[in-house]
Formats: structure tokens, sequence, C-alpha cells
């Protein structure tokens, strides 16, 4: 396994896993079992969290296996508190998380914020449910992408990811962790009831061969050190508290000291930065796997538990004589545009298969920019798609 | 003619390159936070080793003066931030600073669960009776008939006894002064330093500007006569009785310092019980 993103120029040399808590070899598991044993062999040793369906199986295993690994895990009062206790945690120096769906993932909005803005390294699982409310707490959803990416105030940019399996949640998971650590920024596993609920094999590899990417501390004196100063790639150094910098982090607009700046010159390089650490660095962020795409006619766009319905449709379709490709998102924001504007160019169409009634159609759209048609095979959610509701889209996309 | 140039003692603890600060003339926060300073300095903590927590309002802003680690989170979440922050590394001090509106409306389910669990957090809540910050609102400590923006015929809505919520929700620790009360509310602050677990700390603290001059408590010099006059010492009162009406008598004081396990020592007893050798205590990453 290794870290995407391992070309740029700045940041700590990569180490690899530390053994203690890595469980090396193969497993019969959940998505959501992976989804923790991923986040203990990134390094993860502080979970804040609170039982909400269908997450809960992660945080209870986080109870059971972090007292053993010292690890600390704590059931706080609400959602709004656990995503913000995380942070608490990476400043004093651990590796966090939280994890959570629908309701409880609209909760911790506020501190998605807080966490682009402060630049804290954290990651966020959402086992997506259907919503909008309570909606299906054990039926899945994914239409959760446009909050992920948008859900707090304030212009920012995230990086989200979609695992298809159970290995993908252990393998996503340890790389949600390395993206946040390179950019820090909130990276949220943006994964479903069913994959967190499935189980399959699941190989975990040795500590040696899982590379991590270490939180990018300083190395500079305090009476030098500027917490928010970047590095080239528009990423700044790291501090924990105790150590004798004395930092201010805040939540207000600041300067390259942490200190509050309430003007527009300020706000503008500030979140500037915010935006562009992730747009131009998107190249070495995005992730996705294509299939048949050099003599596809129509490109089924995907991602998580659809994507496995869309591959299946794929053959189908390719059965009937139709020329049919599939691009799978593996990192959902930011979106893969340069790869949609390139198949946009030579493909007659686009059907993107996503349950929800339409959210990540719009990119595709957009990226098309008319060259190509875009269709939808929407889904509201429940169940997966029937593969006949995604073919009926493909055979009027070839029509 | 040689001129001397005086240092004020606390400056060392304060982020000298961002005054002067925010808060009004008249204000009462800046002396709570001279207090602060001076029990600071005179305990013999590691100040590298201290960490200011504060949420959002004028209070909220005491982080940002502080030089030490300090963080000025979200509003009402100053103490769950907190909680992470000494959980990630429970040798760090992590004290929270901030206003009786964040602490107590919007973060008052924070602070009631904080106070259940004993979390080793030194809790100050600086209360002004209203939401000053944007523009003197009621809130949750405003006294019944206190005028304020959005209760512009006079509160009706029975305020919070803060000593009698923190206690009856397991503080461990709990005292209120005045701003007029420096040399005890100093030394306040510097027991309470040395006490573990939840400790809980409310300060009563003049706004001439947005309620004062709207409910007729007159200036600055009024307002803290009013402390001094009013203020009744009564070291160990049951907290029942320490509710605050409009005008009445404050009772000030020491009301709890007891002791019970905290949140990691109870943590830590229950794990070993259970798991023996095989329990691995908090490591803090390099």
């Amino acid at each position: 396994m290794s870290t995407r993103g391992a070309t740029t120029k700045n940041g700590p040399a990569r180490v690899t896993a530390n053994p203690r808590g890595v469980l090396t070899g193969p497993h019969f598991m959940s998505g959501n079992e992976a989804c923790c044993e991923g986040a203990l062999a990134a390094g993860c040793r502080f979970v804040a969290g609170y039982p909400i369906t269908p997450s809960t199986d992660i945080v209870e295993q986080m109870a059971e296996r972090f007292p053993l690994l010292g690890g600390t895990f704590i059931q706080m009062e609400d959602e709004i508190a656990s995503s913000i206790a995380l942070q608490g945690a990476v400043w004093a120096g651990q590796k966090a998380m939280t994890v959570t769906s629908g309701p409880g993932f609209s909760l911790m909005m506020e501190h998605v914020g807080l966490a682009a803005i402060t630049e804290t390294p954290c990651v966020f699982i959402n086992v997506q449910r259907g919503g909008p409310s309570t909606g299906l707490p054990t039926l899945p959803g994914q239409a959760d992408l446009m909050q992920a990416r948008w859900g707090s105030h304030g212009d920012y940019e995230v990086i989200a990811l979609s695992p298809n399996s159970p290995q993908e949640c252990f393998e996503m998971t340890v790389e949600a962790f390395n993206l946040s650590e390179q950019y820090r920024t909130p990276v949220f596993v943006m994964s479903d009831e069913c994959v967190g609920h499935m189980t399959e094999k699941v190989v975990i590899p040795p500590a040696a061969e899982i590379e991590i990417y270490p939180r990018r501390y300083t190395t500079l004196p305090p009476d030098q050190y500027l917490p928010f100063r970047p590095e080239a790639d528009l990423v700044p150094q790291i501090v924990k508290a105790g150590e004798g910098y004395r930092i201010h982090v805040t939540g207000l607009t600041h300067d390259e000291r942490g200190y509050p700046v309430i003007n527009a010159e300020c706000q503008d390089q500030l979140v500037r930065r915010l935006v562009e650490k992730i747009r131009l660095n998107a190249d070495d962020i995005v992730s996705f796997e294509e299939q048949d795409l050099e003599d596809s006619d129509i490109v089924v766009v995907s991602f998580g538990i659809t994507s496995r319905v869309a591959f299946r449709v794929m053959e189908m379709a390719r059965a009937e004589g139709l020329r049919v490709g599939m691009l799978r998102l593996r990192t959902i924001w930011p979106f893969p545009e340069k790869k949609i504007r390139e198949l946009a160019g030579r493909v007659r169409a686009f059907v993107v298969a996503e349950m929800n009634l339409g959210q990540m159609v719009y990119e595709v759209e957009r990226c098309s920019g008319g060259r190509a048609k875009t269709l939808l095979s929407p889904h509201a959610g429940g169940t997966v798609h029937s593969p006949q509701q995604i073919l009926d889209v493909i055979r009027e996309a070839a029509r | 003619m040689s001129v001397t140039t005086m240092t004020h003692p606390v400056e060392s603890v304060l982020r000298m390159d961002r005054m002067p600060h925010i808060w009004c003339p008249g204000c009462g926060i800046g002396t709570s936070v001279n207090c602060f300073t001076r029990a600071l300095l005179e305990s013999k903590l590691d100040l590298n080793k201290v960490a200011i927590v504060s949420g959002i309002g004028c209070t909220g802003r005491v982080a940002g003066y502080l030089k030490m680690d300090s963080f000025h989170t979200t509003h009402g979440r100053a103490i769950p931030f907190a909680t992470g922050l000494k959980l990630g590394n429970p040798g760090l001090k992590v004290i929270v600073y901030s206003g009786d509106g964040d602490l107590i409306a919007i973060g008052g389910n924070h602070f009631i669960h904080a106070a259940r669990r004993n979390m080793d957090l030194m809790v100050v809540c600086i209360n002004n009776f209203n939401y000053a910050m944007t523009g003197g609102q009621v809130g949750p400590t405003t006294p019944m008939t206190a005028i304020g923006t959005t209760a512009p015929y006079g509160n009706f809505e029975p305020p919070f006894n803060l000593p009698y919520l923190a206690e009856s929700c397991g503080a461990v620790y709990i005292a209120r002064w005045t701003t007029f009360h420096v040399r005890q509310l100093a030394r306040c602050y510097a027991e309470a330093l040395t006490r573990k677990g939840f400790v809980f700390i409310e300060v009563l603290s003049p706004c001439p500007e947005l309620y004062g001059r709207r409910n007729g408590l007159g200036s600055v010099v009024d307002m803290t006569k009013y402390y001094k006059e009013k203020s009744v010492l009564r070291n160990g009162a049951p907290t029942k009785g320490v509710g605050i009406g409009l005008g009445g008598e404050v009772v000030v004081g020491k009301f709890v310092d007891q002791s019970r396990p905290t949140y990691l020592e109870a943590r830590d007893q229950q794990m070993k019980a259970k798991l023996g050798e095989r329990y691995v205590p908090v490591e803090v990453a390099p």
C-alpha cells in the first residue's frame, strides 16, 4: 500500500505503520470493522463518537480495541461534541477521527468548518443512510455527497473518498489519515450501510508495507515559527500543545501568526489558500478506476456500493453489443474534472448511477460541457439499484 | 533625565502584540484576566504545559490574549474541545475560559456532561448576565425582569443558578467572586489550579455598555460599588440558595471543595480491574 501524492516535494519523509494494532493477514470482515482496523493501522489513537445506526459497530470496536493499544475512545454527549473533541485531541498530538451517519453528520458540519479554517488534520467516517432527517436508519443512501463538500458555511475544499468494499474500507481509512496529514484538512470516508455491513475478505498487509504520512511537525524553534505560514504546496507546518510554542488557533479569519485579522485582504489570502491547497494539488489527490474506456461510446460513472451494480450492468450492456465502459470514482472530492473533460471529448454519453436523485451528475454535466450527453440513473436509497434500472438508462443513452 | 520603562508584572503571559484588547471601557473581563494571570504566575505550573480554551463572545476572546497554547473554538464548544485536548495529552493543564451565554446556553449540554464525568478541566465562567458581543440580548443567566434587546419588556424566564447547576452535575470545586474582589479572585484561581477534576468558578463581571446602561445600573463605578456593597461572603453556602436576582444580594465565596475520582482516574481504575496487564494507558504520539 502506498500513499498517493508521494511525489510532493514538501512534507516529512514517509514512515511505515506502527505494528501494534495492525492485524496483518486475511480476515472475513465487515466494512465497518475494516474502517476501524484501517484507522488503527494509520495510527489513530483517539476516537470521539456518538451511537448512530448504521455506523455504531465502528465505535463499539474502537471501545474494545483502544484500551489494549494506548488509545482513547470517548462517547460524547452528541455529535457536535464528538466532532470538536477529536480536534482537541489532534492539537494534543493524536491522530483522531469520528464516525457517524446522516443526522450525526448534519450536526458535525459546524466543526468541519472549524477543521478547515484551523487546518486540523482529522478524519470523519460517514456510513451513509437514507435521508433527509431520520430517514432510513438501517438502509443505505449516497445522498450526503454535496453535504460532505459544502455542508459547513463558507468557502473551503475537502477530500472525500468512496469505498466500494470492506477491503477498500480498510485501505481508504488509512489513506484518509494520510491525506488529512498531508493537506491538513478534514477528510471524509463516505461509506454507506451496504458497504459498512457487508462481510468479505479483507487482507491487511504487514505494518512494514503500510505507508504512513506523518504529521508535518515543524523543525523551527518557537521564535522563528509562524503557525500558518504555508510551504510551497500551500500547507503550513504544525505543532502540538505543550511544546513551548504557545500558539494561538482560532476559527476567526487569521494571518500567518494565527492572530485574528478581520478584513477583506486577510480573508482573501486565507480562504484562497485553503481552497487552492486542495485544488492545485488535485492531480495528486484524485484517484479513480477505469474499465474498458478505450473503445467505449458510453461511460458509466459511479462510486461506492452503486459501482458494484454498475460493473454488472456494464457486462450486461456489452453482451447486448453496446460499447460501455466504466469510470469508478475512488475520490469524489476533489472531483476528477480532468478525466471527465478528457472523456467528454471522445465518448457519446455519460450515465451517472448514484443512490440519490442527482448530485454528482451535475459535476459530470459541468465537466462534459455539453460535449457528451449526461444522463442520470437515480435511486432514492433504501436498497441498491437493480441492474435493469441502470441498463435502461444506458439503452436510452445509446439511442 | 533618564526614562525608566516599566513592564506590567503579567506581561510575560499576555500577547502584548495583540494589545489593545477589544473589551469596552468598564468591562470586567480584563480585570478577571489580570487576576488569572497573577494566579498562573504564582503557581508552580510549567506554563508551556498550560492550555487555554475559549468559545465565542466577549470572554471568548480571552484565549487570544493569553500567551500560552490557546484555542479560540466555536460557540459553546470550548468544553468538548478541551476534553479532547486533555484526553489527547493528560499531561496538559487545560483551562476553559468563556462566558455565560457560551458555556451555559449553547454549551449547556457539554457543561453538564463534563461535570458529570469529572473531566479534569478548570472552567471559568465570566457572567455578565447578557450576550454582550451581539449587542445585549438576554440569556440563561439574565435575572428576572432585566431588560435585554430581545426582552424589551423585561425578562420573564428564570435564570440558572450556576453554582447549584454545577454542583448537581458533579463539579468538585465551585466558587463565585466578582471583579470587585480582585484579591479573593486571584487567590481562588490559585487554589483552583491545584485541584483535580471539574472545577467551576463563576465571576460576576460588569457590562456597563450593554447590560448596565439598559438596566439603570449606572457606570462601572456604580456597578462595582454594587458588587462591593451587596456581596455577602458565605463560604460553604448551600448552592441552592445562591441564585441571583436583579439588584439583590450576591452570595460569594467557595461553596464546594471536595474530591472524587476524575474521568481519567476512574477510567484507568476500571480498565486495570478488567484488563490487568493488558491495559495500555494513553500514549502521546511523537
